[in-house]
């Protein structure tokens, strides 16, 4: 008997007494093939999540079983693409029917039709094992694409293809695994959502996430295959905060998920991305870039899928040995599209509405960050950085709260800075990283044992000035002896001239760690000749009006990133205005 | 052949559940035809097997267990579309109550709408000048954008949205390229004649489609009137290339109606008793806004929600904001000293601004000048904390200057009056007139190259 629709309710489909299907596996609702998820089962009913609006569905309408989970399509082609929450192409789809998104596309996910240059790398008689390479190609200008056997197979190769042009499905190599069965591999294969791709081994992060951004790098610093959580309210920037950070940082690779945000900043990426070039590579952004675009409008439970699709497309390319960083923007909004299912659903509902399994869901999808030697034989690392939107921009609603404990590093944006306009609004009194201990050994091998102690120093003089600021805030600035005055300025300086860093400026966009250094090098050493000369009584005036403050803190503008030697000009002008000063 | 189903099974709130029906869709219409010859229409919002759950949108006064019978359209919620609509008058169903006759469709649209591919979308560039300072210079509104203004019972958004409308040019396009789509979900009888007033006045009436739910109107139907008004909006931007503004007021009144369905629905409830949807329900309107490849025209919001006891934490502006390209807040306190319009300019924000202003748009001072204008104004905020505590008098010169900034900057920059129109490059001077005032070492978002050109000029 075909099963057919019992009841709608939203994204959530019943079917009556049924019995073949099997937990999480995708189904096809309905006359319009409309994906679906199976997400529960009882003796009596099916329930499915809908991955498109159920408006016009029927009862009586089928519902056809596929006999697999939601598995995503992975080979060449995912880069320099934009895909929904389940992995349809949007350009593909705008192609078929135009700016509004039609139900039931059956649009492949990749382009069948497009022929890649394949060089295989293995020959007739190798034994390979789940994971490793048997054939690449160039993906984009600056990304070669491994083909790799799926992970849970392994054989011996009994027929290879030559080098040349192919096409996605087209076999390149045959297997034969130990009981004799023939695999043939493509350029594609499939993996499910939901389950994390095998690695050989998981390994510390002790390599850096570099940045450019100076208030992450280094006071907060992310390790490559950290977790980081980047919450604020609304207008805070933390899109902006995550948009700076796939430009620059230092990953291989770039999965920007827009979950449930808005239309139009998904476009802006599309065009800002394609138009920026990488410093590094000399090629547009998009070229290391694929985009999961979710909008708000967009169905609830693709919502809720897109975060997957994401780590799973972010985990393929770690298994070719890639360092890819991973953008979640926002896990709010995922964390809502559970609630709003879970409702539907009427599960018993824990903290604010949330569903109780809300803490494992997090837990799960931050785990699958890491650092790890990757079947293939090299090394690579999954970045998850997540955005997260409190509810009434109260950090103890239960998303913060819960993300918190499976991240290492918190970005905590502050309002009121974001209001005086100090972006990255990164609050330097609520935010941590806990990624010190095991960054320390490479900023000490690569920018010398200063670098840390001038950290320190800075976010010392950053602690004291916040102790300071309770008082001025009661009795005002002026009665504070001048070595306290001192600190509030040189923490205004650290505040002004460095924390805050201008997205729009050509030099102060990007910041190169050893200009970071420099920066608080010139920075202390004007606090150190300062206290001599407040330690003799002469009135810090004096060097407020030699115009050194006003100056140390415009250096991120006047000292370009190609010529770092300029610091020494101003070590030896702080050395002599202080002299001046003194006699 | 057509089914009638005679009687109901139960009713609760505006919800009634009918059994045995067939061949029923998700969302679909029906007619709903009581005994004394009256007639209404519903929604399916539930089905399970051959039971369903109908959202009446009149209400289910006088409805009976046995009194009704009930006639399934066979499809959803459909608008009738065509180009004479602009410059009618309609229920906040999309029901004509201006006495002109019924709209002769062109073509129909399910009033839910379906989300714009990303990809499609056009990035917006383009600022609206509507010659408010606080507006044009700090949150610049960009056409194709959804700009909501905050405020609270009492406040003057309405003079604001009208004086926008107004005032508004759009570089490019000509009048009659330019319409007005007006949704009013629960507002009081007289707030709706001030809107038909001013923009008779304003000479714009012509160009304006308005679509009014009242405040002693059903409330069902208040969950409707958006999106009647915006699917209409869509047809005339993306189908006939007009640029439209769509005001909506108030979404607070919207969200509450929302709630009211919702619980008699039997929902569980997410915060302060709202559906634990709300946030996809709100953004499946807001994200209307925008421009598509394909057509020369947009669709701009401005939303207009009173924040319950102010409180921009309250879930409503909460979400709102999230989904929102930024936010116009109206502050009480600038209000009661007679500031209008009282825009509190720290907490709003626009954030397709920054790629909409500066060379070839505005002025190239412009980004730097506004970021200049936020970080003295919030300085202003801290003396005027500290002055509260130890008095004026005590304060540093440096902090009695910030005072004084901020005081000039409230009367003379945010306080304009309601028929004054200031282009941009007055806002802009004004702007640097004030910043002289204070020390030039205070200004570090600005480059010296613009000091020396504006400074004290």
């Amino acid at each position: 008997m075909a099963n057919v629709i019992y009841g709608i309710n939203g994204p959530v489909v019943i079917v009556k007494n049924a019995t073949e299907f099997s937990m999480m596996e995708m189904v096809y609702v309905g006359k319009q093939r409309l994906v679906g998820e199976i997400i529960g089962i009882t003796s009596e009913f099916t329930t499915i999540q809908c991955y498109e609006e159920t408006t016009g569905l029927k009862p009586g309408d089928p519902v056809e079983g596929t006999h697999t989970q939601m598995t995503l399509m992975l080979g060449p082609g995912i880069l320099d693409n934009i895909f929904d929450g389940i992995e349809r192409p949007l350009a593909e789809i705008e192609k078929e029917v135009g700016a509004f998104i039609n139900r039931g596309s059956q649009v492949s996910s990749l382009d069948t039709e497009r022929e890649w240059d394949v060089t295989v790398t293995v020959k007739v008689g190798d034994e390979l094992k789940g994971g490793e390479v048997f054939a690449t190609c160039p993906e984009t200008q600056i990304i070669t694409h491994k083909m790799m056997v799926p992970p849970l197979l392994s054989g011996k190769v009994v027929e290879v293809k030559p080098n040349g042009c192919y096409k996605l499905n087209d076999v390149i190599v045959k297997l034969e695994d130990r009981y004799g069965t023939i695999h043939e591999l493509t350029l594609v294969q499939r993996w499910p959502i939901r389950t994390p791709r095998p690695v050989a081994q998981r390994l510390t992060p002790t390599v850096p996430l570099i940045t450019g951004q100076r208030v992450i790098d280094t006071l907060f610093p992310i390790s490559k295959g950290g977790t980081a959580a980047i919450p604020g309210g609304f207008g805070t920037g933390k899109t902006m905060t995550q948009h700076q950070l796939a430009k620059w940082c230092d990953a291989d690779i770039i999965v920007y998920v827009g979950c449930g945000e808005r239309g139009n900043e998904m476009s802006q990426v599309l065009q800002e991305f394609s138009e920026l070039i990488d410093p590094k590579s000399g090629r547009p952004l998009t070229d290391r870039t694929t985009l999961i675009a979710n909008t708000s409008n967009m169905p609830v439970a693709a919502r809720e899928a897109s975060i997957y699709t994401g780590i799973t497309l972010a985990e393929y390319y770690r298994d070719m040995g890639y360092d890819v960083a991973i953008m979640a923007d926002s896990t709010s909004r995922w964390a809502e599209a559970l609630r709003e299912i879970s409702g539907r659903l009427e599960e018993m509902p824990a903290e604010e509405g949330f569903p109780a399994y809300l803490p494992s869901r997090l837990s799960e999808f931050y785990e699958r960050a890491g650092r790890a030697d990757v079947l293939s034989g090299s090394q690579g690392s999954v970045t998850i950085i997540g955005a997260v939107s409190p509810q009434g921009s109260d950090f103890s609603e239960p998303v913060t709260q819960n993300t918190k404990r499976f991240t290492r590093c918190f970005w905590a944006l502050d309002k009121s800075l974001a209001y005086a306009r100090h972006y990255p609004a990164i609050n330097w009194m609520d935010s941590y990283s806990e990624y010190f201990t095991d960054l320390d050994p490479y900023y000490d091998e690569h920018y010398g044992r200063e670098f840390i102690e001038y950290r320190n120093s800075i976010s010392a003089l950053l602690q004291e000035e916040n102790r300071l600021m309770e008082i001025v805030k009661l009795i005002g600035s002026d009665v504070l002896p001048d070595d306290q005055k001192l600190i509030i300025e040189i923490a205004k300086i650290i505040r002004v001239g460095f924390l805050q860093q201008n997205a729009f400026h050509k030099d102060d966009t990007y910041v190169p760690l050893e200009k970071q250094k420099r920066m608080m090098e010139v920075i202390l050493h004007l606090y150190e000749q300062a206290k001599t000369v407040v330690a003799r009584n002469i009135p810090i005036k004096r060097i407020i009006e030699a115009g050194l403050f006003e100056k140390v803190t415009r250096i991120k503008y006047d000292i370009p990133n190609d010529n770092l030697g300029m610091f020494d000009e101003y070590i030896a002008d702080i050395d002599e205005k202080i002299r001046n000063i003194v006699s | 052949m057509i089914i009638e189903y005679v009687g109901v099974k139960e009713i609760n709130g505006s919800l009634v559940v009918i059994d045995g029906v067939k061949g029923v869709s998700y969302e679909e219409i029906v007619d709903i035809k009581l005994d004394n010859g009256t007639s209404r229409q519903g929604r399916v919002v539930q089905i399970e097997g051959d039971r369903i759950v109908v959202q009446v949108f009149e209400g289910t006064r006088d409805i009976s267990l046995d009194n009704t019978t009930t006639r399934l359209t066979g499809h959803p919620m459909e608008m009738p579309l065509s180009p004479e609509i602009v410059g009618r008058i309609l229920d906040g169903a999309g029901r004509p109550i201006d006495g002109l006759g019924d709209i002769y469709p062109v073509k129909k649209r399910d009033v839910n709408g379906t989300a714009i591919n990303p990809v499609s979308r056009i990035y917006p560039r383009n600022y609206i000048n509507t010659g408010i300072s606080s507006i044009d210079t700090l949150s610049t509104l960009i056409r194709g954008q959804k700009l909501p203004i905050f405020s609270g019972s009492g406040m003057k958004h309405n003079e604001l949205a009208v004086q926008i409308v107004r005032q508004a040019k759009i570089t490019g396009a000509d009048e009659s390229n330019f319409g007005v789509v007006f949704a009013a979900m629960g507002v009081k009888n007289d707030v709706a004649d001030y809107f038909k007033k001013s923009f008779e006045e304003a000479g714009v009436m012509q160009h304006v489609t308005m679509f009014l739910n009242l405040s002693n109107d059903p409330i069902i139907e208040r969950t409707l009137t958006p999106r009647c008004a915006l699917t209409v909006a869509e047809y005339l931007a993306f189908e006939l290339n007009m640029h439209i503004l769509v005001i909506m007021t108030d979404m607070t009144s919207y969200a509450e109606a929302l709630r009211e369905f919702s619980s008699s629905k039997g929902e569980i409830p997410g915060r302060k008793g709202y559906p634990g949807y709300l946030y996809s329900d709100l953004a499946s309107m807001y994200e209307r806004a925008g421009m598509i490849k394909g057509s020369t025209g947009s669709l701009t919001q401005i939303p207009i929600l009173t924040m319950p006891n102010d409180d921009i934490t309250h879930p409503v502006p909460d979400l709102t904001g999230y989904i929102t390209e930024g936010q116009i807040v109206l502050d009480r306190g600038l209000q009661n000293q007679g500031i209008y319009p009282p825009v509190n300019v720290l907490p709003s924000l626009s954030r397709l601004m920054k790629d909409g202003i500066g060379e070839g748009f505005t002025r190239s001072d412009h980004p730097a000048l506004s970021n200049q204008l936020f970080a003295s104004y919030a300085k202003v905020i801290d003396a005027r904390s500290l002055a509260s505590v130890i008095g004026e008098e005590e304060l540093s010169d440096t902090d009695k200057k910030y005072i004084e900034f901020g005081r000039q900057f409230e009367s003379t920059f945010i306080n304009q009056g309601f028929n004054e129109d200031r282009d941009i490059g007055q806002s802009l001077d004004l702007g640097w007139k004030l910043l002289s005032t204070l020390p030039r070492s205070e200004l570090d978002r600005v480059d010296d190259e613009l000091l020396d050109k504006y400074y004290g000029k």
